[in-house]
C-alpha cells in the first residue's frame, strides 16, 4: 500500500484506482476473526469438553470445537465492524482490515453473521440444541451487551462484558453432557474473575490509546492507581475461586496443587503492579513494566490451570 | 511525474499483479473452506446415522 501512495504523491492528485479499497487478502478476512482472542476461547471450551463426563465421538467433538473457535471468530468480526471508528483511531488497532480500508464494513457485518449462523447451526445439529443456544448466547451477548451497550458508557464494561469470554467451557461441557453442571458454572465463574485483572492491566499501559479513542476503560475514566487496587481485588477473589472444584472434591490433587501454585505465582504478580514506581497522579515511572509482565503471566495463569484440570481429569 | 489518471507502466504492472494474486489466494481459500465444510457435514451425518444416540 505504501509503495502505491508513494507513486501517486508529490503531484497533490490522487489516481482513480487509489481511491477504491484495496482488494482484501485471505489473511485479512482471517485477521477479522481475531484469532489470537480465539486461541484461548478454544482451548478453555476444548477442557471443557475433555473434562465433562460421558463420551463423545472424536468427530463430533471436533465439529463442536469448531463451532466455538467460529463463533467467537464471528463475534468478533461483529465487534470489528460495530467498533471501526474507534479501532481506527487506536494505534493498536489501527491497521486492522476494516480501518485501514482492505475489508468494507458492511462485508464485514455479513461475514461475521453468516459465520455465526453457520456456528450455531453446526454445534445444534452436531451436540444437542443446548449447547447450540449457549453458543448464540454468547455471540449475543458479546455483540449486543458488550461491544454496543456497555464497552462505550461504562468503566465495568469488561467485569459484565467478561462473561462473554466465560461461555466455551460451558459450552463444550454441554456439547457432552447436554445438561448443567456444577463444574462448568465453576469454570464459568473462573474467567469470569479473571477477565477484570487480565484486561485492567493490559488497559494501564494502553490507556492512552482508549483515552483518545473515547472507551471509559477503568485506567481512563478512574486513574492508574485505582486500577491497580482493583487489579489485586479481583486477583485475591480469583485465587479461592480457582481452588473451589479442588476443595469441593470436583477435581483432585494435581488441579489443586497447580490452582495454589498458580494462584500464588499470579497474586505475587499483581502485588508488583499495585507496588510500582509512581508519581503522585499515580502514573507509572517504569513504564508499566509491572503490568505488562501480570498481563503476560495472567494468560499463562489461565492456559497452565485450564491445562491442569484437563489432565486431572485423565491422571485422577 | 505520472498525469492525473495514469500509473507508471512498472507501477500499474505490478499493481495489476498483486490485486491478481490477492483474488487467486482469496478464491483458492473460499474453495479450501467449502470443500472443508461439505466434508464436515458429511462426517456428522455419517455419526449421526450410524450411532444415532451420539451427541445428545
Amino acid at each position: 500500500m505504501s509503495d502505491i501512495v508513494t507513486a501517486a504523491g508529490g503531484g497533490g492528485e490522487t489516481h482513480p484506482l487509489l481511491a477504491q479499497p484495496a482488494v482484501s487478502s485471505a489473511g485479512d478476512w482471517l485477521a477479522l476473526l481475531k484469532p489470537r482472542v480465539m486461541t484461548l476461547v478454544v482451548f478453555t471450551g476444548l477442557v471443557g469438553l475433555l473434562v465433562a463426563p460421558g463420551h463423545i465421538n472424536p468427530v463430533l467433538g471436533f465439529a463442536a470445537i469448531l463451532s466455538i473457535a467460529v463463533g467467537a471468530g464471528a463475534a468478533g468480526a461483529i465487534n470489528m465492524w460495530y467498533d471501526r471508528d474507534i479501532d481506527a483511531v487506536m494505534r493498536r488497532t489501527a491497521r486492522r482490515p476494516i480501518p485501514a480500508g482492505r475489508i468494507e464494513p458492511g462485508e464485514a457485518l455479513g461475514f461475521g453473521i453468516t459465520l455465526a449462523a453457520f456456528s450455531v447451526v453446526v454445534m445444534g445439529l452436531a451436540t444437542n440444541l443446548l449447547a447450540g443456544a449457549m453458543l448464540a448466547a454468547s455471540i449475543l451477548f458479546y455483540v449486543f451487551v458488550y461491544t454496543m451497550w456497555l464497552k462505550r458508557r461504562t468503566a465495568q464494561n469488561i467485569v459484565i462484558g467478561g462473561a462473554a469470554g466465560a461461555f466455551p467451557p460451558v459450552i463444550g461441557w454441554l456439547a457432552v453432557t447436554g445438561h448443567f453442571a456444577l463444574l462448568p458454572v465453576l469454570m464459568f465463574a473462573i474467567v469470569f474473575i479473571w477477565t477484570p485483572p487480565h484486561f485492567w492491566s493490559l488497559s494501564l499501559w494502553a490507556h492512552g490509546d482508549y483515552a483518545r479513542a473515547g472507551v471509559p476503560m477503568l485506567p481512563v475514566v478512574s486513574g492508574a492507581r485505582r486500577t491497580r487496587r482493583d487489579i489485586v481485588l479481583y486477583t485475591l477473589l480469583l485465587v479461592p475461586l480457582s481452588l473451589l472444584p479442588w476443595a469441593l472434591g470436583l477435581t483432585g490433587p494435581v488441579y489443586g496443587v497447580a490452582a495454589a501454585s498458580l494462584g500464588v505465582g499470579f497474586l505475587a504478580s499483581v502485588w508488583r503492579v499495585a507496588r510500582d514506581r509512581q508519581d503522585s497522579a499515580g502514573v507509572s515511572l517504569t513504564g508499566d513494566a509491572p503490568a505488562r509482565a501480570a498481563f503476560k503471566f495472567s494468560i499463562l495463569y489461565l492456559f497452565v490451570l485450564f491445562a491442569a484440570l484437563a489432565v486431572d481429569r485423565f491422571v485422577g | 511525474m505520472p498525469a492525473a489518471g495514469k500509473l507508471p507502466a512498472d507501477h500499474a504492472g505490478a499493481d495489476a499483479d498483486t490485486l491478481a494474486r490477492r483474488r487467486r489466494g482469496r478464491n483458492i481459500a473460499m474453495l479450501v473452506v467449502l470443500l472443508a465444510v461439505a466434508a464436515l457435514f458429511y462426517a456428522v451425518a455419517m455419526v449421526k446415522l450410524g450411532h444415532p444416540d451420539l451427541g445428545r
